[in-house]
């Protein structure tokens, strides 16, 4: 890593970063990779969210299906944790509560391979402030 | 892949729920199956979409078609006209109040807007470790936009017009307080993030510094430049594990990106950001405190004046804010601090961040517009009471603030409301409460911690809450009199008037606002020695009730100090001068034969 010299410099580096986001949120290529958030604040952790993640990972690996899953803060539903974001390319990000490693399980099994829902979506009820 | 064309998500929540939700549940599946769609459309049943007013509520993807107030009769015109033939049911659709229009696309409604993310942006959105996606949603464009076409000067002023007031509880203008720390001459200054949260229920800092912790050091910097201080110190607890590696792991990352350290962006600005520990003393969350506890010594308060933004930490000129106040800091100046004074009300801007905890179906974080009804945040936001009961107080701004009841409910909170309605923002925990909870213990419960967190320092918090809370403990047992209400209350106004710091000052207020709001259950627990939420145990009877128990012996053998006795089929009995009122006795019959007076 190199330091950031200016603020051109930086908006640079945004644009970059931002552009790999975008491409990946806006693909309808079944290709491109599944993507899971974990909510790992200490409420998330508590309830298991760290097992659910090794879980995730190892699954994705051994199923052998194209997918990042990476650690994110708290998403502010702590009734409901272990929460998870699933974005499933070319479809809007889903939130699911409750999961545990089986709830895990059915996620990759019913609605990441085959589309399928699964009780326990939190539907966001929230503005950012991106669309202010 | 994917077999389901189309998704029917019904609101299965508790307000939803209990509009009959579940039999639309079952009647859209059944239309489903019976037009042979099974296979194509799957229709689900979700948590709460937080408008649970103008529940039930259908939504269709992929279209996002949002349906409110929908009946079970409505679910064969969704199927034969929405599913199968793509026309949308117009009067399903949600109606703004305001324009009369049908709107159809969730995103393009009012309630959605009852929730804006400000502070907690990328909470829950981007990793906390990397410092690329923080970077990918704009972060340290505000740093870098401030120290390199922004004087102090300007930066403070755009702060001071944006209307920020600290979020740790006091609700003092954010500007104002750089501008006096700038105005200060010093060799050294200090920028300080209190991240010392000690209020029961309330978290947000915790999971701001765990979910985006660049903004709190992107804040600082932007502070630091402003005040004219090279060195920023964040005050966290050490019960915060998660927080602090998070909080390490950003800093260095920071310093590699030379985001910190010497030259800044190549500005030539210095900045760096140290960690210290607290050992979790609520009074070390009062400014000068904190200041002494970093110093090394007794976290005790000092009387302000001098105010830390002249004489802080090691004496030097040190401005301190809280973490939810520098979490809004860069989106101020990424988006203006006109956009974030078109937000809240007149004299409280932005948006505030709330803990939602204790009787509410959604416990949580969540963050709104200053102005918003407690109203919206407790029964829409938070889905409403759990187990369907009586909504009576909640209690706000934790330790140092007051219970609000129903007749507030359609205030807007802000910080003038709240202080006008006998509580007070504080750092933002909500404590929901039922008819179950009983408010004089509630007051009792919240003058426990103050006796225990109280540093001893001065006399009227040292020695009057304990009396208070001895007093307290006296009423519960049902050996109250009428005139220690009135001694209660006094007392109270002499803690509060004469006590050094702001817990001291605050502390009576649970007991104020409870007396104020809840005069008849003090006077039921003096006078009638009842407790009618049945919370204040020495004042509940459990006895048997003769023409209900069958002796089945359940009670007596279940009772922890064997106060029940009675032969196999005969009437039981209960010593009252054992009980110890633990309700074993009445969990276990199946007779409904114990009964609690």
């Amino acid at each position: 890593m190199s330091k950031i010299k200016s603020l051109a410099d930086l908006r640079k580096m945004r644009d970059e970063v931002r552009s790999k986001i975008t491409l990946r949120e806006k693909s309808d290529n079944p290709e491109e990779r599944v993507q899971v958030k974990v909510a790992m604040a200490t409420c998330g952790i508590a309830s298991g969210a760290k097992d659910v993640m090794e879980f995730m990972v190892d699954s994705f690996e051994k199923r052998n299906i194209d997918a990042i899953v990476t650690q994110t803060g708290c998403m502010g539903y702590c009734y409901a944790e272990p929460t998870i974001e699933v974005m499933v390319p070319g479809k809007d990000p889903i939130v699911f509560g409750y999961v545990d490693v089986k709830k895990a399980d059915d996620i990759i099994e019913k609605y990441i391979k085959n589309g399928e829902l699964l009780e326990g979506i939190i539907p966001v009820n929230y503005q950012t402030i991106d669309e202010q | 892949m994917t077999k389901y064309k189309m998704h029917l998500l019904v609101c299965a929540g508790t307000g939803c729920h209990a509009s009959e939700s579940d039999l639309l549940l079952s009647n859209l599946k059944k239309e489903v199956a019976d037009k042979g769609l099974a296979d194509e459309v799957q229709v689900i049943g979700t948590g709460c979409f937080g408008f649970c007013e103008k529940g039930p509520i259908v939504k269709i993807i992929p279209d996002n078609t949002f349906y409110t107030e929908v009946q079970p009769g409505d679910t064969g015109e969704i199927v034969a006209e929405h599913v199968i033939k793509g026309r949308k049911v117009e009067h399903l659709l949600y109606t703004d109040p305001v324009k009369k229009e049908h709107i159809s696309d969730s995103k393009h409604m009012g309630f959605y807007q009852k929730q804006l993310r400000i502070a907690l942006r990328n909470c829950g959105f981007i990793n906390p470790e990397n410092i690329d996606e923080y970077i990918g949603r704009d972060g340290y464009e505000a740093l870098a936009k401030v120290l390199s076409e922004m004087t102090p000067e300007e930066a403070i002023q755009e702060m001071i017009d944006s209307g920020l007031r600290g979020r740790g509880g006091g609700g003092f203008p954010t500007g104002l307080k750089w501008q006096i720390t700038n105005k200060v001459q010093a060799d050294q200054k200090y920028v300080v993030c209190n991240a010392d949260e000690g209020d029961p229920g309330a978290f947000m800092d915790r999971s701001i510094l765990e979910g985006d912790p660049h903004s709190v050091l992107e804040a600082m910097a932007i502070c630091g430049y402003c005040i004219g201080a090279s060195k920023g110190l964040i005050y966290i607890r050490a019960e915060y594990p998660l927080a602090i590696e998070r909080l390490k792991i950003a800093i260095a990352q920071a310093r590699e990106y030379g985001l910190l350290g010497n030259d800044i962006l190549g500005t030539g600005f210095e900045f760096d950001v140290e960690i210290r520990y607290g050992a979790g003393a609520f009074v070390c969350g009062e400014e000068t405190a904190l200041i002494h506890s970093m110093e090394g010594h007794r976290g005790e308060p000092t009387f302000k004046p001098p105010f830390p933004s002249e004489h802080g930490y090691l004496g030097k000129p040190t401005n301190v804010n809280n973490v939810e106040t520098f979490a809004n800091v860069p989106a101020i100046y990424n988006k203006g601090a006109k956009w974030f004074a078109g937000i809240g009300t007149e004299k409280s801007k932005g948006t505030k961040v709330f803990a939602l905890a204790g009787k509410i179906n959604n416990v949580g974080l969540i963050e709104v517009p200053m102005g918003t009804t407690l109203r919206e945040v407790i029964f829409e936001i938070g889905g409403g009471i759990k187990g369907g009961k009586k909504f009576k107080a909640v209690q706000t701004g934790g330790p140092s603030g007051g219970c609000l009841t129903e007749k507030h409910l359609d205030t807007p909170i802000d910080f003038d409301n709240l202080l006008a309605s006998g509580s007070m923002m504080g750092s933002g925990g909500m404590i929901v409460m039922d008819e179950d909870d009983c408010m004089v213990a509630v007051a009792k419960f919240y003058l426990e911690f103050t006796v225990e967190e109280s540093c001893g320092k001065c006399t009227p918090c040292r020695i009057g809450n304990k009396r208070l809370y001895e007093m307290l403990e006296t009423i519960t047992h049902g050996k109250g009199e009428m005139e220690d209400l009135e001694k209660l209350r006094n007392l109270s106004y002499v803690i509060r008037d004469t006590s050094l710091c702001g817990l001291g000052q605050t502390s009576p207020n649970p007991v104020l606002s409870t007396m104020e709001n809840f005069w008849e259950e003090y006077e039921a627990h003096v006078k009638d020695h009842k407790c009618h939420a049945s919370q204040c145990k020495a004042l509940l009877r459990y006895e048997v009730v003769p023409e209900n128990c069958v002796g089945c012996t359940a009670c007596a053998r279940n009772c922890p100090v064997n106060c029940i006795s009675g032969e196999r089929k005969q009437v039981h009995f209960i010593d009252q001068s054992l009980c110890i009122k633990c309700g074993a006795c009445e969990e276990k019959c199946k007779f409904d034969a114990i009964r609690v007076i």
